[in-house]
């Protein structure tokens, strides 16, 4: 796992220290966190976070596990989650005064001489069955009390999810936004992109890269991966006919379901909110236009009639009752929105000559989509109600936006030195960080939405 | 076995152009006058008809017996074929006016700016742009059949000017 950080303001002084320590807090991690896969490289982050501290979990040593995984560190994945919202600055454990495990334990003198704001301690113990039982308490430092405290018991596999579940109270707690750090990100890894020998895989991961795992493996190109709203299944485009179907995986059974593989191109497929119907782009009939499939009656419903314009990239509005779409009706790709009862149409994009693939904010006020500028492709957002327009990403190539449940952050494609790696960034466009991959092109990312129960299988 | 098909082909258009010399004497039947002994000379042996088609059963420039371009180019954006390419295509239209069993796949490509799926769409309206001349030119509908890979398949890999030029294609596939 490579960490380094760059792109500091030069205004941010206490941002300068804080950077200094999160690079010490992250080699920290780095060891624990070790993966083949995505490497996370954070550039920008607030410049004033919010200081925590997460001590190392105590407790017995945990009855060793067979096999090569080494046992979780709950306190460098907590530490971890928060550094990467870029609104925490997490102490590195080499810096605490001391590491208290029970309330007992805890001086709060100890953590306003390092300028804590907060502190999370818990432990960890092997119960006498089957499981392990976590318990962790938050603590705000000023006001010498606790704010939170909760225990699980679960199996070994799931210690990793109990520490994104501690990672979203925390976030919750300290910021009043849900956390979305027990989410789910899938993603398109190419091997060997642009040659014959190009192998496509659908993976998922944790959002901070951990636990990868290969969905589906093809020799075709696989795109426009989106989730269900019950973050069980997946729809996508594959080539593996030689031409673009349609396909709804569901990820824990693995069944495959065709549901589009019309003539010409079927593509872009999300998910209505309740999850019964698929909105795609297809060109049956002649040109691509937007038609809504009902999953369990099959029934096709065609919505844009443009004749002889590309209407694609559909996104549902919040209620079901709408689509934005990209239609290039006017000439050049811009950014539409029909009402699915009155029918009415209404462009929501002027600025530029090329918008597309718009994605709606939670809440259902705020766009983000492809935006060209002088001839380079960034992520823009728009506030739809004030019409405002703001770029959010500043490399070339940038596209797939695709929003965290909560809304704070969004994952993007882009290309840094020829490779394809992802992207993340804050919607206010003040945090940022990359995932590159270890080997590869990685493309095509897609956020899940939240997860309510704890995974009880072991992944 | 591509190498035979072209082999009989010569030989029934060989056949056909024989006939046609044969008949040519048949047809004067109102003179009846009895001329001294007029020489016949041999029919000289028929010009072998251009080949119209190459050694890998692709169709070729009848005038020049090099084989057509199949791949035709874009501008940034755009789905409209140069004019040359129109002269090559009217070309490829003959061909598969004349030969109903021959058919072909039309391949649309986009370079890899812009969004994925708008270049999916993009790349079949590339595939459509070249459909359209082919059919308007009295090809056949079910000789045709396309499909888009959008920026999925560049030709060349690299991310520069050069490279797009190469990639915002369509390309015909014989079958």
């Amino acid at each position: 796992m490579k960490t380094h950080c760059h792109g500091i303001r030069p205004n941010a002084k206490r941002r300068r220290l804080g950077i200094a320590q999160a690079a010490a807090a992250f080699f920290a991690i780095a060891g624990a966190l070790a993966s083949q896969g995505l490497e996370i490289v954070i550039t920008e982050g607030w410049d004033s976070p919010t200081r925590i501290a997460v001590v190392p979990f105590g407790g017995p040593p945990l009855r060793d596990r067979p096999g090569p995984v080494a046992p979780v560190k709950v306190a460098d994945v907590v530490s971890f989650d928060l550094m990467r919202s870029g609104q925490f600055d997490a102490l590195s454990s080499e810096r605490m005064l001391s590491q208290p495990t029970t309330t007992e334990e805890v001086f709060f003198r100890d953590w306003r001489i390092l300028d804590m704001d907060y502190l999370v301690i818990g432990r960890a113990w092997q119960e006498p069955g089957a499981g392990i039982s976590i318990l962790y308490q938050l603590f705000d430092v000023n006001a010498e009390r606790e704010l939170k405290s909760s225990r699980w018991t679960v199996q070994p596999a799931q210690i990793r999810d109990v520490a994104h579940r501690i990672s979203d109270e925390v976030y919750e707690q300290v910021t009043g936004i849900r956390g979305a750090f027990s989410t789910k990100i899938l993603y398109v890894l190419v091997e060997n992109p642009g040659s014959r020998a190009a192998v496509y895989r659908l993976v998922l991961a944790d959002t901070d890269g951990e636990r990868e795992r290969t969905v589906f493996t093809t020799n075709e190109p696989i795109l426009s991966p989106s989730w269900a709203p019950d973050a069980q299944r997946v729809a996508y485009v594959t080539f593996e006919t030689g031409r673009s179907t349609i396909v709804v995986h569901d990820i824990e059974s693995g069944e495959r379901r065709r549901v589009a593989a019309y003539r010409g191109i079927n593509g872009a497929p999300v998910f209505s909110p309740d999850g019964r119907r698929l909105a795609m782009s297809l060109s049956r009939d002649g040109n691509a236009e937007i038609y809504i499939k009902d999953l369990a009656s099959e029934e096709l419903q065609r919505v844009t009639r443009a004749p002889s314009a590309i209407d694609t990239e559909p996104n549902w509005g919040e209620d079901g009752n709408s689509i934005i779409f990209t239609s290039d009706r006017g000439g050049q790709p811009q950014i539409y929105r029909k009402d699915l009862s009155t029918s009415w149409v209404d462009r929501l994009t002027f600025q530029g000559s090329y918008n597309a693939r718009a994605r709606l904010l939670p809440g259902g006020q705020h766009l983000v989509y492809v935006h060209r500028r002088e001839g380079v492709y960034h992520i823009a957002w728009q506030d739809l109600e004030r019409d405002t327009m703001r770029i959010l990403t500043k490399t070339d190539l940038d596209e797939s936006p695709s929003l965290a449940p909560n809304g704070t952050m969004m994952i993007y494609a882009t290309r840094d030195r020829g490779r394809g790696i992802l992207a993340v960034v804050s919607t206010d466009g003040i945090v940022k960080y990359e995932l590159p991959s270890a080997s590869g092109d990685v493309r095509e990312p897609a956020w899940s939405p939240f997860i309510d129960a704890l995974a009880t299988g072991s992944l | 076995m591509r190498h035979a098909f072209r082999t009989l082909f010569v030989a029934i258009l060989a056949g056909a152009l024989l006939a046609a010399c044969k008949s040519q004497p048949e047809e004067p039947i109102v003179e009846a006058e009895p001329e001294p002994t007029p020489i016949v000379e041999p029919a000289p042996p028929p010009p072998p008809p251009p080949p119209r088609v190459d050694d890998q059963n692709n169709p070729v420039d009848p005038s020049t017996g090099r084989p057509l371009g199949r791949t035709f180019y874009f501008e940034f954006d755009q789905a409209r074929l140069s004019e040359r390419d129109l002269r090559v295509l009217a070309m490829h239209a003959n061909y598969l006016r004349d030969f109903r069993n021959r058919s072909v796949v039309l391949e649309g490509h986009c370079d890899e700016r812009g969004t994925r799926e708008y270049n999916l769409a993009l790349g079949e309206r590339r595939a459509q742009a070249v459909q359209s001349y082919l059919t308007s030119a009295g090809v056949r509908a079910s000789q045709i059949d396309t499909v888009s890979y959008g920026e999925e398949r560049p030709e060349d890999p690299g991310h520069s000017e050069n490279a797009w030029a190469k990639n915002r294609r369509a390309v015909m596939i014989y079958r």
